[in-house]
């Protein structure tokens, strides 16, 4: 069994140069310790290697119950210069909710 | 300078392009004091200055004629105070035509403070040796193609501008979260040396800067994270006080949704080292913020902190890359990804038949792989379109693209549709370097008389 991060999590995708930010935010504070333990930046960065060459930092925001991922080299060299068509990397978020893990109730 | 115990700041635009009725709702029904509007994003003031160059009264922000129009009426009946970084490359030139919108409007002479300094390209070109943030070469290496070069300043100046007492501040280049912070330095005092201040009032300026991102813009998704009468969807604004106590709000009876979750979202967007978010007045650290629903559609915000501002200043420096070219065509039914991608394969060879090179080459197959790639494991829809798209120093080739995408009407596999014309834009790329504070002169100026 396996359980995506969009089960647990909303996220939002922002963009800086050729960086881009992705918010993990849980719906729920009692999932936060299953997805630090998760949702890590390798995995992360395994999930989005077709769009992103990295590296993946992870900064932990506990206090609103989230992560905030920085993944660079992830927007086609930039905003201003990218060829593609979402040259903001706004649905990149969705690449991030679409990340399955092992099931947080069957670990138990 | 009066003093009050409280203000209400609301924004009126987070984009060039932003939504203009909410701005307006807004300032009738909002009881706002101060209508914030940011309108520039990485590459506008790049873009304006390519403008200026063409009519010298031109190069501030086009919308600021229409914004202008639509609210100015209210704000000046109400008192409503203006702050806006719509003047982009030619504050000067925005604060004409702002004032000639107030004369046309009949609200006669309406007297605008103008914000200075932001242009330091006369001063980075003497200093050819400062490093590029994004690949550490010299800024030499881009000054032959350079457009422009601006600082992000931050609120002092624009603090000192509504000093003036004018209705309306126009500035070029101003950091985001700076024009919200500024007003509630002017009202307040506040001191750069009092940081929990400066802090929350960041934060703020942080939750407003994208107006309906805090409100269920760029939120929604249907059955998991409703927003109700997304349609009418309005803009926020910051309860502050004195103390630095912050609670967002938004306009009564509009659509969306303002809570814990909307604001999180927001916090966090755009944001790298959650301990220090470098703006031009602190580094924000956010890992200490608590966020409350204090009641309907009301955030409370408390517990911001931040570190000193910098010595130094980020520039962005804008200059011409070349040329993007690029083409669409569309194949549905039977074998249509096969056709498509056959397709692809032929259009690159005829552009390599001519000769032309690209620095960047992309191809995409629109429903499949265009947004998050890996084509080979996306399942086929039933119509796709394809989109070629090429970065080149040279503008027939980036022409070429599109011009040989819509040949495949005629010259590709069978059964092509719906071919967009050829398109090609300049690129105006942007890179960044940081300048001693020192070095930069910021000055108001009103235009008018007060």
């Amino acid at each position: 069994m396996s359980v995506r991060v969009y089960d647990l999590a909303h996220a939002r995708a922002g963009d800086k140069g050729n960086t881009s930010n992705i918010s993990v935010i849980c719906y729920d504070a009692k999932h936060w310790d299953f997805l630090e333990r998760e949702l890590t930046p390798e995995r992360v960065a395994e999930a989005f290697k077709h769009v992103a060459k990295g590296p993946v930092r992870r900064y932990p925001l506990r206090n609103l119950k989230a992560f905030n991922f920085v993944i660079e080299n992830a927007l086609g060299g930039g905003v201003t210069i990218s060829l593609a068509q979402d040259i903001h990397g706004k649905s990149l978020s969705n690449v991030m909710l679409a990340i399955a893990l092992p099931d947080p109730e069957a670990q138990k | 300078m009066k003093s009050r115990d409280r203000l209400r700041i609301g924004a009126g635009a987070g984009t060039s392009d932003d939504r203009m009725v909410p701005a307006l709702e807004l300032a009738e029904r909002g009881d706002i004091d101060y209508l914030v509007f940011e309108c520039l994003a990485e590459r506008t003031v790049s873009r304006e200055n390519l403008a200026r160059s063409k009519d010298a009264e031109l190069g501030y922000s086009p919308s600021l004629h229409a914004r202008l129009r639509m609210v100015l009426p209210t704000c000046i009946a109400k008192g409503i105070r203006i702050v806006s970084n719509m003047g982009a490359a030619n504050p000067l030139g925005g604060a004409r035509a702002a004032r000639k919108e107030a004369a046309d409007l009949g609200l006669g002479d309406v007297p605008v403070a103008v914000v200075l300094g932001d242009d330091v390209s006369s001063i980075v070109r003497h200093r050819p040796e400062l490093k590029l943030i994004e690949n550490g070469e010299p800024l030499e290496s881009i000054l032959p193609k350079m457009i422009s070069a601006n600082a992000y300043l931050g609120a002092d100046v624009v603090g000192e501008a509504l000093n003036t007492g004018a209705p309306i501040v126009l500035s070029g280049r101003v950091a985001d979260p700076s024009l919200f912070l500024a007003p509630m330095l002017h009202e307040f005092g506040w001191s750069y040396d009092d940081l929990p201040k400066i802090a929350q009032g960041t934060a703020a300026g942080h939750l407003l800067e994208c107006t309906a991102s805090v409100t269920g813009g760029c939120f929604g998704w249907p059955s998991k994270k409703e927003v109700p009468d997304l349609a009418r969807n309005g803009y926020p604004f910051a309860d502050v006080k004195a103390d630095g106590s912050i609670v967002i709000g938004k306009t009564p009876d509009t659509g969306g949704r303002l809570d814990v979750m909307t604001c999180t979202e927001q916090l966090i967007y755009e944001i790298h080292d959650p301990t220090a978010y470098i703006t031009p007045d602190c580094a924000l650290d956010i890992t200490g913020i608590v966020l409350t629903q204090d009641s309907a559609d009301r955030v409370r915000v408390e517990g911001a902190r931040a570190q000193s501002r910098t010595e130094t200043y980020k520039v962005n420096v804008g200059y011409a890359d070349g040329y993007i070219g690029e083409g669409e065509v569309s194949y549905g039914g039977i074998d249509a990804v096969a056709r498509a991608k056959w397709a692809a394969e032929i259009v690159k060879e005829r552009l390599k038949l001519q000769g032309f090179v690209y620095d960047d080459f992309r191809v995409d197959l629109i429903g499949m792989s265009s947004l998050h790639d890996q084509v080979e494991i996306r399942p086929e829809p039933y119509e796709v379109r394809l989109r070629l798209a090429g970065r080149t120093r040279d503008r027939k080739a980036a022409h070429a693209i599109g011009f040989e995408v819509r040949a495949m009407h005629m010259h590709g596999p069978g059964g092509a549709g719906g071919a967009c014309e050829p398109r090609v834009r300049d690129v105006l790329a942007v890179k960044s370097v940081l300048l001693p504070r020192n070095l930069v002169n910021s000055q108001v100026l009103v235009e008018g008389t007060l």
